[in-house]
């Protein structure tokens, strides 16, 4: 299925899965992100690309409340809004981690604990589902990205791109509304980046919701619906894949992309 | 120096008292001292990289003060000095008092230091899957920084046996008392204390072999 296909359903038709305004981040004195408005239709990937320390990434962090916001609204169809001030409790931030889950640039798998258990800990421990059923999931979504036999392996015993997917099928095991991918393949070496791709393209198709930040432009032209162009901490452009990686509006974006495509 | 007659069967004699000392005096003292040691180490930690300044800054001036003192002056100020103050401890508990807060102040920095080390995505991580602050510390955090601390706590641990002999000084039978008493009754202080002193070697020996299990057990999930 492409993005043109006519049988997938406009996003534009249906109100977004997530409504993200005005969201403001300092460091100290450091402005990393500047109103940043955005929206995220049901079954859609929207591609984060821009030059390192465009704040991309911490537009996902602020998703799933690893960060918090100075000010703006993280608003997910499916829960109350969050409005970000001094006065947002942490309850209110921890209250997004629920709606989605994040793939790490660096895995960050738990390397005490076997593939299976990586995969079952959220589901047990926090979402107190079922144990059998919990592991049952587990290892259907293992055998979907060909790691079946990997269950009992410790994380060291895995390739870069193997323990990718597990940390994809963590993330998929917490059921949540949003897949966020943080740079997924950046740590890979070459040859190990295709198998990741594959699995999050098959994911896209699937009518996953995702949000990824990504330097694979050619990848985001496949996979996203949607492109933002992130640089200085504000959205440059953003607007249908095809349109800003083929044909950018913007100088910024223009330099961005003819530089990833022309490398020498 | 004249190399004296080694009277063996005195050594013999006294080697069953000396390891009674030490099985029922030595062994258990510095387990429940380590023990007891561990879980203050383990809140002092947490005070230490908590939220809070007023608890770290608490749990900075004890480790301070159990490190910049004597163990001997802290045994003392338990036994002899709380007396006046109307507080009597007997021996024993004194001795374990005392321990288990000396043990305390070495080791939270060693567990402080495992924490830290590791890696702040492994926090975050837990945090994705929904986990809060403590449950990302008990399940994640604490077993991979148990692993980090292994052999700096196992250094401590064998400290531990060895300063136990200090106890003699606050009437405790533990091992170094026993020989003290036979020493002063057979008048052999060179054969006693060397025969004393072999014996703790030897516990020692044994814990170091423990450590090294350990340390390839918890080996496992680590890449090499």
């Amino acid at each position: 299925m492409s993005p043109t296909d006519p049988t997938r359903t406009d996003p534009a038709q249906n109100d977004p899965l997530l409504r993200v305004s005005g969201l403001n981040k300092s460091f100290g004195d450091n402005e990393v992100l500047r109103s940043i408005d955005l929206n995220v239709q049901a079954g859609q990937v929207l591609a984060l690309v821009g030059p390192s320390g465009s704040g991309k990434t911490t537009v996902l962090r602020c998703l799933n409340g690893l960060e918090r916001p100075d000010a703006g609204t993280v608003d997910f169809s499916a829960g109350p809004a969050v409005t970000f001030s001094e006065k947002t409790t942490r309850r209110q931030k921890e209250s997004l981690r629920t709606r989605s889950a994040m793939v790490f640039q660096g895995y960050n798998l738990f390397p005490h604990k076997t593939v299976l258990q990586n995969v079952t800990e959220g589901p047990i421990q926090v979402q107190k589902r079922p144990k059998a059923e919990a592991i049952a999931e587990a290892e259907r979504l293992l055998e979907r990205v060909g790691l079946a036999e990997k269950r009992d392996d410790y994380p060291h015993q895995l390739s870069g791109g193997q323990q990718q997917r597990v940390g994809i099928v963590r993330a998929l095991a917490q059921q949540p509304s949003l897949l966020l991918f943080d740079e997924p393949t950046s740590a890979l070496d070459p040859e190990l980046v295709g198998d990741v791709l594959t699995v999050i393209k098959e994911l896209a198709e699937e009518g996953w919701t995702m949000v990824l930040v990504t330097h694979e432009l050619a990848f985001a032209r496949e996979v996203a619906d949607t492109v933002v162009f992130m640089d200085g901490g504000v959205v440059v452009e953003q607007g249908p894949a095809q349109e800003v990686l083929r044909a950018p509006k913007q100088e910024r974006t223009r330099a961005f992309v003819h530089r990833l495509l022309n490398p020498f | 120096m004249e190399m004296p007659d080694i009277d063996w069967q005195l050594a013999i004699d006294s080697f069953w008292p000396l390891l009674r000392g030490g099985l029922t005096g030595t062994i258990p003292l510095t387990l429940a001292s380590f023990t007891l040691g561990l879980a203050l180490a383990l809140v002092l930690a947490l005070m230490r990289i908590g939220g809070s300044r007023v608890l770290s800054g608490i749990a900075r001036a004890y480790i301070s003060a159990i490190r910049g003192t004597p163990l001997l002056v802290q045994l003392f100020v338990i036994f002899y000095g709380l007396p006046s103050m109307g507080l009597t401890i007997d021996p024993w508990p004194s001795a374990i008092i005392a321990f288990s807060m000396n043990v305390g102040g070495y080791a939270a920095e060693v567990i402080r230091a495992a924490i830290l080390s590791v890696p702040k995505g492994q926090w975050e991580a837990g945090y994705t899957i929904g986990m809060s602050r403590n449950q990302a510390l008990r399940r994640l955090i604490l077993p991979q920084a148990a692993r980090v601390s292994v052999p700096p706590l196992s250094n401590t641990f064998i400290s531990l046996v060895k300063d136990t002999s200090l106890a003699s000084t606050i009437l405790v039978t533990e091992m170094f008392r026993e020989a003290q008493q036979i020493a002063a009754f057979s008048q052999e202080f060179m054969l006693i204390y060397v025969e004393a002193a072999v014996i703790y070697w030897v516990f020692c020996l044994v814990l170091s072999t423990v450590q090294d299990r350990l340390e390839r057990r918890l080996d496992r999930y680590v890449a090499h």
